[in-house]
């Protein structure tokens, strides 16, 4: 499989808070990333910096270089916004926009592109919502708010909302934390099966889901990157000591 | 003595004493508005209807109409709303989105500072060095290279609609900027990454995630800035020329419901002239409420849409 994010010598600052330390790590072309580790490791700080949100941070300074495909996108003249068009975000709470209908929240990123076809965002619309198994609970309603869906549609809506813009890779950050138990369920299916046109990295909390979807696990710890293997072979067999006892669950 | 007793009369005194204080207010309100109803009688009487229809203003012949005042008033108001209103939000947004931290600070602290000069001061900084720049500057060139419009006819006199409409406009800016910097400030970290994280430019950031998510409350500064322009007295009395006409022509001086309120009420002749201008203060105070209404049922149905709305 093609390498389609590289990672070398990562390093992120806060101030004076050493965030991420020397991370070197690799993500394959149509492959599910997980990065786990307990609070504070840095495991989102260094999902943030894949799409480059911490240029929102005044005090965050990032160095290193993250190659996707040829692009390093912390090159220089290298237009963030170009990057994010290529690598879109989903959060942890599902953040529509609560004055735009479900219809224009799918096609927000998209329009940015410029002005399209009314058949064209029609077309757009109801793929990215079959995509993400929600056109058949909204397609009688596409105008109403999206305030009105339930969190786990909310959060549905803001994964078609991104896949949309037609991105390279997404970006999950711990995107079912926030939700209940079938919804979870909704968006673990919806992951495997996105899996298939795009590059996937996911933080999670939840051991059992980084096993269930992903295909390569990364364990962070203390801002540092212990262990990244195949995900069967991380959880049953792990190489470092720190790894195996956190997902023994003897810390974090 | 038992201290429990004497803690619970203290509690009930107190009570009683600010539900006093608190009826004091409405009692004053209520008071305030029957006397104007009452002295506006005459005049209501007198004119009915015609009294806003009608625009001949004659203390001598002892005929009232006050259409040029409202007019002034609504025309002055709503055009320094109209410059206002992109000015502030635009100044609100370079505070809050745009400026390194220190300067938006600063920024924001000055327009603070803004509010609080007492309006003569604006008045007499007006009259003393706006409408002479006006006059010299501003006019002739609006009417060299506008003048075929109907709203740039006429000699530069300085003291004018226009005239107004600036001094207005620059007293209700801090109002509306320092409350869109407030509901600005207070759009959710969420939203804006929502839009970054879709390839947003900062500008279209700003576009679909911040200024829909504060419209309303942008709604509600602009509306409680009309409301202040519309009331406002001293800079415009200064300004706007005092003269009852209603002309097309910014450049024509004109005149306001609180500034004919000022100029005249020392010099009444006659009860009928003095409950005219009473029956003006009403309208006066029906259209400030009317717009502070509006403000809050707008303020209102926002925080009630979005409550618990967004997850």
């Amino acid at each position: 499989m093609n390498c389609k994010l590289s990672i070398r010598d990562l390093n992120i600052h806060f101030g004076d808070n050493h965030a991420v330390k020397n991370t070197i790590m690799d993500v394959a072309e149509n492959s599910v990333t997980a990065i786990i580790g307990p609070s504070g490791c840095g495991k989102s700080t260094v999902l943030r910096s894949i799409n480059r949100m911490h240029d929102l941070t005044p005090s965050a300074r990032v160095t290193g270089t993250i190659m996707l495909d040829e692009t390093d996108i912390y090159g220089r003249g290298v237009d963030p916004v170009t990057i994010r068009r290529r690598v879109g975000m989903v959060f942890q709470k599902p953040n529509p926009f609560p004055a735009m209908s479900i219809y224009d929240n799918v096609i927000a990123g998209y329009k940015l592109n410029g002005v399209l076809k009314k058949g064209e965002a029609d077309e757009i619309v109801e793929s990215s919502l079959k995509r993400v198994a929600l056109w058949d609970e909204v397609k009688d309603r596409l105008r109403t708010g999206a305030v009105e869906l339930s969190g786990g549609q909310q959060q549905r809506l803001c994964i078609a909302r991104t896949i949309a813009v037609k991105p390279e890779v997404i970006l999950m950050d711990e995107p079912a934390s926030a939700l209940d138990p079938i919804s979870t369920l909704k968006i673990e299916e919806l992951i495997e099966e996105l899996k298939s046109k795009y590059t996937i990295v996911i933080v999670t909390h939840n051991m059992q889901q980084a096993a269930r979807v992903s295909d390569v696990t990364a364990f962070f710890y203390l801002g540092e990157l212990v262990e990244i293997g195949e995900t069967r072979k991380l959880f049953t067999n792990p190489e470092k000591k720190q790894t195996e006892d956190y997902i023994t669950g003897r810390f974090g | 003595m038992n201290t429990t007793t004497t803690k619970k009369y203290g509690d009930r005194i107190f009570r009683a004493i600010t539900l006093l204080f608190a009826l004091t207010i409405l009692i004053i309100l209520l008071g305030m508005t029957a006397e104007m109803v009452s002295e506006s009688l005459p005049s209501l009487r007198k004119f009915g209807w015609g009294f806003v229809t009608g625009s001949d203003w004659d203390a001598v012949q002892g005929s009232f109409a006050a259409l040029p005042y409202l007019y002034g008033s609504v025309v002055s108001s709503i055009l320094a709303i109209l410059l206002a209103t992109p000015l502030s939000v635009g100044t609100a947004l370079f505070i809050t989105e745009l400026a390194p931290h220190k300067v938006g600070a600063v920024t924001a602290s000055l327009v603070e500072l803004l509010a609080a000069i007492p309006s003569v001061i604006y008045g007499l900084w007006g009259i003393l060095v706006m409408t002479p720049w006006l006059q010299s500057t501003v006019e002739p060139f609006l009417i060299k290279y506008f003048g075929f419009l109907p709203f740039f006819r006429g000699a530069p006199y300085g003291v004018s609609m226009l005239a107004a409409v600036f001094i207005l406009m620059i007293m209700i800016v801090p109002i509306i900027t320092s409350i869109t910097k407030e509901v600005l400030m207070a759009v959710p970290s969420s939203q804006k990454e929502a839009a970054v994280a879709l390839g947003a430019t900062r500008w279209e950031m700003i576009r679909i995630a911040v200024l829909p998510y504060g419209r309303s409350g942008i709604l509600g500064a602009v509306i409680l800035g009309l409301g202040r322009a519309i009331g406002e007295t001293m800079a415009v009395t200064m300004v706007i020329g005092n003269t009852p006409q209603m002309s097309l022509s910014l450049l024509s001086p004109g005149y306001t419901m609180p500034s004919v309120i000022a100029n005249e009420f020392a010099e009444t002749t006659t009860k009928l002239h003095a409950s005219a201008l009473m029956e003006i203060g009403l309208i006066l105070l029906v259209v400030t409420l009317f717009i502070n209404f509006m403000a809050r049922m707008l303020l209102w149905s926002v925080t009630r849409k979005w409550k618990g709305g967004v997850a």
